[in-house]
């Protein structure tokens, strides 16, 4: 099978968040930055596990900066193939969805991969963009997905409170939940092997911005927590009801 | 004119379909224009939808879209909101609007921001806030497109009935035939699912084991609230994997969440800091979940538990 997994950058969730003086931007100093965890755990091993069943190839995309390098050297290093890096700092989820479709489109891959969402911006946009351009299905929320023949998969897919459960022929775009497969761990070898896998830097395609962010602000400071004695269940429940009016 | 599109379980339109007119209400307020919803497939009570500020429901009455494919959609809403000409299309942030909305935006080629929270201003051009960098920032976007994709997340505005029952007319749209073969739907039936719950009583590891669930079961019973629970606690399958919320669980935007026995792990607050009001029980006062917290108990969850049940039992006695 010819499998193509995004992967994407995000700054660790337990990283403090500092914003450039204009707050446009965040400021990078500092901030941790790991491959998005939808992207490492669930998507690209998955896509190894049906390479390993079924045989082909496992290639990466990015689009972002040469600082993305580091986080596609890790998915090269936990088992992929090759990586394609298409050479543009995004400024909207559609323009990366585009550089993606444009890229797949020549290359006739029989599923892309994606993560649920990023863990940044939670957009959980650029899957069913990437569907929309090169004309195919896209399954979001994937916790399940089995091919015995790498034509027809069959999916379980997460909805509110519940599942679904689809069949669908390649080609197909999917996006990856929790339980679709297990976090692997680069090994030594992997990291090493990983060096001289090839890892392509593309020009982007033109494409214009049609949503774009102006600025950050930081979330109202919350106030200080109202302490209640454990024997006094009464008054946390009055507070709720007449001060918290959520009950 | 702002064109929602009201998403329906079973042909009945509940919260998330009125969350979004009422959003698509005050957008085309500020942008002097009408609202107007969209139903897709079976649609009961599709005429409540006026009540929320929808001035007509577009119906697409096609049995085909009972079953539905984010692909097939996107066409028909597409098709719809171009004979209409929608300047805005409002989606709501669920597993259905997700589908849908990204492939929007690519077929439309318009502006599009996922899981917006505030209505949009239109001073100095189109702009529109949403929750970034799980919950710890505000980001603003501008989109200039002349068509514009939002979808806006659960629980960030409460649906306010401001108008009348709609009158119902039929579009006229070709329905494609769709290439995703949906075998079985299962939904949990009788309780709000999570990302649409108003009140949630979470557990974590401080339980001990799944033994011990019947408190917290007890209290959310009695409340009327959803349960859910820290990640741990979901990966060693104490609990379904559905309940667990955070950031690699499903986050939530309760008006009340009350946390027992978790210490609030910056992945587990990432998931549920936009709950309006937060209880944290826990032993240990130095938890980080307290800073968190609007009101904290510092107590044993075996005790405070249950003698939170029996008040809140006596407080919906009292209420009669
Ligand atoms: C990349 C990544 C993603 C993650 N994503 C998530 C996520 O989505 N959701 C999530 O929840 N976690 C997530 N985690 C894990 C997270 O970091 C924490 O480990 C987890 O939230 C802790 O769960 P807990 O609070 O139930 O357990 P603990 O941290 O063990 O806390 C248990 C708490 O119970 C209290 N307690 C014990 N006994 C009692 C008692 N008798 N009475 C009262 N209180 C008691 C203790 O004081 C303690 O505070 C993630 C971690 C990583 C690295
Ligand atoms: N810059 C990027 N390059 C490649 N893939 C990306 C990029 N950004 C996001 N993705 C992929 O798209 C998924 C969903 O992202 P989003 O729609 O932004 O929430 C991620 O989990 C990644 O798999």
């Amino acid at each position: 099978m010819k499998l193509l997994v995004c992967v994407s950058k995000t700054p660790d969730t337990t990283t403090k968040i500092v914003f450039n003086a204009s707050k446009t931007e965040l400021d990078a100093n500092g901030v941790q930055y790991i491959m998005n965890p939808y992207d490492e755990w669930y998507a690209l091993v998955r896509a190894l596990e049906l390479k390993e069943a079924l045989g082909g190839t496992v290639t990466l995309i990015n689009v972002g900066p040469a600082d993305n390098d580091q986080v596609i050297r890790k998915g090269l290093a936990i088992g992929a193939d090759d990586a394609v890096r298409i050479d543009l700092n995004p400024q909207s989820a559609l323009s990366v969805a585009f550089q993606i479709a444009e890229y797949a489109r020549q290359e006739n891959y029989d599923i892309i991969l994606l993560g649920k969402e990023t863990i940044d911006y939670n957009g959980s946009e650029i899957g069913a963009m990437i569907a929309e351009y090169l004309d195919q299905p896209f399954i979001s929320y994937a916790s399940k997905l089995d091919t015995s023949d790498g034509k027809t998969a069959s999916i379980q897919r997460d909805i509110e409170g519940g599942m679904e459960e689809l069949e669908v022929d390649t080609p197909f775009v999917v996006s990856a939940a929790k339980g679709l497969a297990e976090q692997r761990i680069p090994n030594m070898k992997g990291i090493m092997m990983a060096k001289s896998k090839s890892l392509k830097v593309v020009a982007p395609a033109a494409f214009e911005d049609k949503a774009v962010t102006v600025q950050y602000t930081l979330p109202p400071a919350k106030s200080a927590v109202k302490m209640i004695a454990p024997d006094n269940m009464e008054e946390l429940v009055k507070l709720l009801h007449e001060e918290a009016k959520v009950i | 004119m702002v064109l929602v599109f009201a998403e329906s379980q079973k042909g009945n339109f509940k919260k998330t379909a009125f969350e979004a007119v009422t959003y698509g209400y005050k957008t085309a307020q500020v942008l002097g224009t009408e609202c107007v919803a969209l139903a897709l497939g079976s649609a009961n009570n599709a005429a409540d939808l006026g009540l929320y500020g929808a001035s007509k429901v577009l119906h697409v009455a096609d049995a085909a879209l009972d079953q539905f494919d984010g692909q097939v959609y996107a066409k028909v809403i597409a098709e719809v909101s171009q004979q209409v000409g929608a300047k805005v299309i409002v989606l709501s942030h669920t597993s259905t609007g997700k589908a849908i909305h990204g492939r929007l935006a690519a077929r439309l080629d318009a502006g599009s921001v996922a899981g917006v929270n505030s209505i949009p201003t239109v001073d100095g051009g189109f702009k529109v806030k949403k929750g970034v960098f799980s919950g710890k920032a505000i980001a603003e976007y501008a989109i200039n497109s002349d068509v514009k994709i939002l979808s806006v997340m659960g629980n960030s505005l409460q649906p306010a009935i401001v108008g009348s029952p709609a009158a119902i007319e039929a579009a006229n749209v070709a329905v494609p035939a769709s290439r995703v073969k949906v075998k079985s739907v299962s939904r949990i039936e009788g309780i709000v699912p999570l990302p649409e719950a108003e009140l949630v009583v979470s557990a974590g590891r401080g339980m001990k084991g799944p033994e011990n669930w019947g408190i917290v079961e007890d209290l959310a019973n009695t409340l009327g609230a959803t349960t859910a629970c820290s990640r741990p606690v979901a990966d060693v399958h104490w609990r379904p994997h559905h309940e667990h919320v955070g950031q690699t669980g499903i986050a939530i935007r309760p008006n009340l969440y009350i946390a027992i026995g978790i210490s609030g792990a910056i992945q587990h607050f990432a998931g549920v800091n936009n709950s309006k009001t937060i209880v944290v029980i826990n032993k240990d006062p130095e938890a980080p979940f307290f800073k968190a917290a609007d009101y904290g108990v510092v107590g044993d969850l075996f005790e405070v538990v249950p003698q939170l049940t029996e008040a809140v039992k006596k407080f919906k006695a009292a209420q009669g």
